[in-house]
């Protein structure tokens, strides 16, 4: 690639290795892509400050209770023992990673990141107040007066009224967000709550406010390894520099093609458009988030000089060289199969899900006690977890050895729900029917009034030798 | 630090910790100064690398607020070490420690939890039997305290009692229970076998098996009982039913705490016991005893009494 630099202001001292970030003034762009963009922001934004409201069967519809350790998905209550699905997600959303950035590149950067998406609105925000890229970058520079104390003002306090409202929001999946809405409206929210509410507020607004493109261009490593997993048929953004090649204004009636001229007329709109600054005419480069703006400000101008439009445009490394080019390849169908496989995988297990655990507690400090009778018994603790949403019933059978008796302690086995029973149980053999020293018993535990909700667990019966 | 008797370490470690911060200092300073070069047409200079055919990496500069985080996390250390311990034995500003950190949650936990056994403790162990709540802590704590020897079904292994029969060493009454769980008990029996030999531990040992209604060779037992009349009587009572105040147990019973086999009982008269009970009052507290004895005293009185 050619080495000229993006324009960059040096500190006036000149061995400074650091120098001052250059705010970026991005343009607004209108187009199909920008378009697309805009509508991932506004479903994206939505479930996420929509969704903290949904309720469901007389609780938070989506809730984490930390402190319970429960975590509520509609009908569904996830105990901390489900951790397991949780991994199977994340493993998904890193086989959807390498599935989609194998097939077009940084969609994620440019469409869903919630640093793009909160960047997006901070900046129509800052839009409405300040006006366009030209007004924005007349402001700035302009001294400081009255009129522009107040036009900041109004913009940083919109900023930080809905950096809170967001910060507000995200605490509400943690403590059900009715109860929170009422608690600051008293001015009694916890410490915890405060702190956090607080805490995702300021990093909404240092974020998207002020930090904006250093966090992709510095700060995050997801941005470093995605180019990693770019090859050759990946499609991406790009100029095409035989098309473009060599750029210069003309006139529009010009034919340009008899003169020599590529079809870029150097108006500099892609520069002007990029939220991170970068010209794309230089290739593609890793500050680039893939947010296609290039695209829509290049197809604007195209269409205006009656050329065709694509001179920026998604495609591949191979397309761009002249050669054969495959989208769907081997890469893109393991990933895909992989990722399908994982996600019905996931959804199967979620859906045959039992929602009763058993775990079985054999007394330890003695290997078997010896009844008055000369049975041989050992003695357990039961914990019956329901994690169901009703209160049930449960009978209790135990095998394994001939003629094994248990013995409950307890009259009955009643757990409610979203808790954890201690059931005492013995179980008795005579020395006789003991096959060894240490018996593989099983335990069946069966909902009285849901034949679905049962569990088998191992346990061992020890004896004298 | 505290520990050392000499200041040495102290004073190493506080130099350490200052040569540190200056050497940090001074590198972020000096690297700082690296010139970001340019190429002569004014662009960025690459740093020489290539990569399949024309990947290049160019030395550009980097964010001025990178800097600034560094001197940040500078003044944090500053800072920290200002109010925590750090420079050797000097305490910090906020006096902090772990075992006062400790202390003040025990300290906490006793102001929240203190008034709820200090309800139950004034209350009588027979009362609290009928408390459903009372007798759910009890439970807990007796699933904390006491599985280990009791086990989870508080019906004992040998060595350790049966809480749930009515056959009580040093007594069952509510008070009983309660002191034995205080203060402990020792279930001492003395070794029998220098004194009697080993015939005679034998004879003594067919007799006490025949209070219990075994059949057993009557010529060894009538010898056995000369032998008990003049050595066990004091602690287990003339007719063998044991002493509450001595903790000696009921020999007539069917009840055997070390086993009731000939074997065990030979080995109990002729070995002696120990059995310790170990007290709970410094360790648990007098408030949290006192609902794990109703607890205790409930199974009793009630053989169906289930947490």
């Amino acid at each position: 690639m050619a080495s000229t630099s993006h324009s960059v202001n040096t500190d006036s001292i000149e061995n400074v290795l650091y120098e001052k970030r250059q705010k970026i003034y991005p343009r607004e762009v209108h187009g199909l892509f920008a378009y697309l963009r805009i509508a991932s922001v506004i479903i994206l934004l939505g479930l996420f400050y929509g969704c903290a409201w949904l309720q469901w069967d007389g609780h938070q519809a989506l809730l984490w209770d930390l402190p319970a350790r429960k975590f509520y998905v509609f009908g569904l209550i996830f105990w901390p023992q489900d951790f397991v699905y949780l991994a199977f997600m994340l493993i998904i959303a890193g086989l959807s990673l390498f599935f989609f950035t194998a097939l077009a590149g940084r969609l994620w950067c440019g469409y869903a990141c919630p640093q793009t998406v909160w960047t997006e609105t901070f900046l129509w925000i800052e839009r409405l107040v300040e006006g366009d890229r030209s007004s924005q970058m007349r402001l700035d520079k302009a001294p400081w007066s009255l009129q522009k104390l107040r036009i900041k003002t109004v913009k940083h306090t919109l900023w930080i009224v809905f950096s809170l409202f967001t910060g507000f929001t995200f605490v509400g999946y943690f403590t059900p967000i009715q109860d929170l809405t009422v608690k600051i409206m008293t001015f009694s929210t916890g410490p915890w709550e405060t702190f956090w509410v607080l805490f995702y507020a300021f990093a909404t607004y240092g974020n998207a406010g002020w930090l904006r493109e250093q966090v992709c261009k510095y700060m995050c490593p997801y941005a470093r390894f995605q180019s990693a997993m770019f090859d050759n048929d990946t499609l991406v953004v790009s100029y095409d520099e035989k098309r473009g090649e060599p750029r210069g204004s003309r006139n529009k009636k010009l034919d340009h093609k008899a003169s020599g001229l590529g079809d870029c007329i150097d108006c500099g709109l892609c520069v002007q458009v990029c939220p991170t600054g970068i010209d794309i005419r230089q290739g593609l480069q890793i500050e680039c988030i893939s947010c296609s703006a290039c695209i829509d400000a290049c197809d604007f101008v195209m269409d205006n000089m009656g050329y065709d439009k694509g001179l920026i445009r998604y495609t591949t490394q191979h397309d761009l060289d002249g050669e054969k080019t495959r989208i769907l390849r081997p890469r893109i169908y393991i990933y895909g199969a992989v990722l399908l496989t994982l996600v019905a995988g996931l959804s199967y297990s979620i859906v045959m899900r039992v929602p009763l655990e058993l775990d079985i507690i054999r007394d330890r400090n003695q290997l078997y006690r010896e009844t008055s009778d000369g049975l041989i018994e050992n003695i357990y603790t039961l914990k019956v977890m329901n994690m169901d949403n009703s209160q049930h019933q449960y009978r209790l059978r135990a095998e394994g050895i001939d003629g094994l008796e248990l013995i409950i302690e307890q009259p009955q086995i009643i757990v409610e729900s979203g808790t954890v029973a201690d059931i005492t149980a013995r179980l008795r053999a005579e020395e006789s029917d003991l096959k060894s020293r240490s018996n593989k018993v099983l335990f069946y535990l069966e909902a009285e009034d849901n034949q679905e909700l049962r569990i088998t667990k191992e346990g061992r019966f020890l004896g004298p030798g | 630090m505290s520990d050392f008797t000499s200041g040495f370490w102290n004073w190493f470690i506080i130099l350490a910790v200052i040569v540190s911060f200056a050497a940090i200092f001074w590198l972020i300073k000096w690297t700082a100064k690296g010139k970001s070069a340019k190429t002569a047409d004014g662009g960025i200079e690459s740093m020489g690398h290539v990569w399949d055919e024309n990947l290049e990496e160019l030395n550009n500069p980097l964010p001025r607020w990178w800097l600034i985080m560094f001197y940040i996390t500078l003044v944090f250390g500053a800072g920290y070490l200002v109010l925590y311990p750090g420079l050797g034995s000097f305490k910090g500003v906020l006096n902090w420690s772990q075992t006062n950190q400790y202390d003040r949650e025990i300290n906490q936990a006793n102001e929240t939890y203190g008034p709820i056994y200090n309800k139950y403790l004034n209350q009588d162990i027979k009362a609290l039997v009928n408390d459903a709540d009372a007798l759910k802590i009890g439970a807990r704590l007796y699933s904390t305290y006491c599985t280990t020897c009791h086990g989870s079904d508080a019906r004992g292994v040998r060595g350790f009692p049966n809480l749930r029969d009515n056959d009580w060493l040093h007594g069952g009454s509510s008070e009983n229970i309660k002191t034995t769980i205080m203060n402990g008990r020792q279930g001492m029996m003395p070794a029998w076998e220098e004194i009697l030999g080993n015939d005679g531990a034998f004879q003594v040992t067919e007799y006490v098996r025949s209070l219990g209604g075994r059949a057993v060779d009557s010529v060894v037992a009538y010898q056995g009982k000369q032998i008990f009349e003049n050595n066990c009587v004091v602690c287990h009572g003339a007719d063998g039913k044991g002493n509450q105040a001595l903790g000696a147990p009921n020999l007539t019973d069917n009840i055997w705490l070390y086993g009731g086999t000939q074997k065990q009982i030979f080995q109990s008269i002729a070995a002696g016991r120990n059995g310790i009970m170990p007290a709970h009052k410094e360790f648990l507290g007098e408030a949290k005893v006192h609902l794990l004895a109703a607890y205790i005293y409930g199974l009793s009185v009630d053989e169906n009494l289930h947490k």
